[in-house]
């Protein structure tokens, strides 16, 4: 299984290649609010897709949640999750 | 025009001081919503439409009657009313003036947005209470010159003054009816330095705020909403600036009370042309009863597709009152907005078709301009249902969540 700050590089960079910013993705701490950094629903869509393909899973709906695509940290704690079930 | 019956029969009723709901039963609102849409909305909105003016009769008559504060609770002096009973009073006026009801409807959004995310500010509480007691008509500021129609995006934000208060400007696509409005709830960036989505809800009472450069308003429908591009400059204490973040604010109330009471008011719209139509068959089955097998038959067929939107509306609004009213994150989940959304589409479309259709089965009289069954105000305030918050853009949003939706429920709907 994949370390935790593998996970968190991971999905940095799909956040950074997908996420549309109007910040560099290094200047988001990993508990900051990727919202209020300016991250839109459509972009968070890309977002997603982006990490299902990069970790090879799938966001269950009850996943699908503004809360877990929050932060870095959430996010990582989702793939976290969803990588311990595989 | 049919004759105009007496609107004094609601000044008598009412007397003269504005007077709050919480002494009415809901039956008894919608009662007054139904006299003041035959007696008042009824009765003027040919000239409404034909000079494009604002609906003042009937905005005094809803005030009179206190309607202004159906949904603020009955803690704070309101009536309380539900979303689905003032969704019917949506419905009781669409039927007779569709722009008197889109403005009643988006006062209704406004209010109800302040009503559930004004946290624990006193001074929110006191303003609502003054609603109740002024019957204040508020009007939205959400558009704005290059955000490209987005909700969810402003441009001008909020200028914090260095002795406390806040200073903003910003530029509207759509100002409606704020000349005619006491109060303005306007969005813009939290601050000079946020994100475009970064935003928040500013309350601007009357005195706050001016109207520049107001331009004008000439359109196909809708033309007694008033909704001229206009450059708003206001100012006022912080307050004034709702504590809930307005991403939350859209979330919860404003996009899920909007699609469902605008919903409410076109429904009543493609009503009343249904009804023009039902008549004008009956008169004439009267008299020879084989005669209009086929338009009777296409009528049916209107009813059938009013019917359907109608259960998506009352499903809606079922959803909205089982989930509690802050709850943004579940407003959010992927069923919710899809369904919300979907109920924008289907009806705006909707009521086109079923306008149409009713004007087929009538005939040369509902394409008259005037006449007991002429129908061209009805499509045309119908054709404005697809382009408030454009359905390009709200279907480009679902077709987004349709990439990443698995097929469950959301929770209120499990």
């Amino acid at each position: 299984m994949a370390e935790r700050s593998e996970i968190e590089a991971g999905v940095r960079e799909v956040l950074g290649a997908r996420g549309k910013l109007p910040v560099g993705i290094d200047t988001v701490g990993a508990q900051d609010s990727l919202y209020d950094a300016g991250m839109t629903s459509h972009a968070t869509v890309k977002v997603m897709l982006g990490l299902e393909n990069r970790f090879d899973v799938e966001f269950p709906d009850e996943l699908l949640q503004r809360s877990v695509f929050d932060q870095v940290a959430t996010i990582a704690d989702a793939i976290e999750k969803l990588l311990a079930e595989q | 025009m049919s004759a105009a019956p007496r609107p004094e029969r609601l000044a008598t009723s009412a007397g003269d001081r504005a007077r709050s709901a919480d002494d009415g039963t809901v039956a008894d609102l919608l009662e007054r919503a139904r006299v003041i849409a035959r007696d008042v909305a009824a009765v003027y909105a040919v000239e409404v439409d034909r000079e494009a003016r604002f609906p003042a009769e009937c905005l005094a008559a809803l005030k009179r009657e206190g309607l202004l504060s159906a949904v603020v609770p009955r803690s704070l002096g309101g009536a309380g009313l539900s979303l689905g009973e003032v969704a019917t009073i949506c419905t009781i006026l669409g039927r007779a003036c569709a722009s008197s009801a889109m403005i009643y409807a988006m006062h209704v959004i406004q209010v109800e947005s302040i009503v559930n995310h004004r946290g624990d500010v006193p001074e929110l509480d006191d303003y609502l209470r003054a609603v109740v007691r002024e019957q204040r008509l508020i009007a939205s500021v959400t558009s704005e010159v290059g955000a490209g129609g987005d909700l969810r995006r402003s441009i001008t934000h909020v200028a914090s003054e260095p002795d406390g208060g806040f200073r903003l400007e910003k530029a509207a696509t759509t100002s409606s009816y704020c000349e005619h409005a006491d109060d303005l709830l306007l969005s813009a960036r939290r601050s000079a330095d946020a994100a475009p989505n970064d935003q928040v809800l500013v309350l601007l009472p009357r005195g706050d705020f001016e109207l520049h450069d107001v331009g004008d308003w000439n359109t196909l429908g809708m033309r007694g909403t008033c909704s001229p591009p206009a450059r708003v400059v206001g100012r006022g204490a912080d307050w004034q600036i709702l504590p809930t973040p307005f991403r939350d604010v859209a979330a919860a109330t404003m996009v899920p009370t909007s699609h469902t009471l605008w919903a409410a008011v076109w429904l009543g719209l493609a009503e009343d042309a249904c009804d023009r139509a039902r008549r004008h068959l009956q008169a004439k089955s009267r008299k020879d009863p084989d005669a209009c097998a086929m338009a009777a038959s296409r009528l049916a067929t209107l009813a059938t597709r009013l019917g359907s939107m109608r259960a998506m509306l009352d499903r809606e609004l079922a959803v909205y009152e089982a989930r509690a009213r802050t709850d943004a994150e579940a407003a959010a989940e992927p069923a919710a907005v899809l369904a919300t959304n979907d109920l924008k589409i289907a009806v705006s479309e909707g009521i086109v078709d079923v306008v149409h259709g009713a004007m087929q089965v009538i005939g040369i009289e509902a394409y008259k301009n005037e006449g007991p069954l002429s129908l061209g105000r009805h499509l045309r305030d119908a054709h404005s249902a697809a382009l408030m918050i454009n359905n390009d853009r709200i279907r480009s949003t679902n077709a987004d969540l349709l990439l990443v939706y698995k097929g469950g429920l959301a929770r209120e709907r499990a």
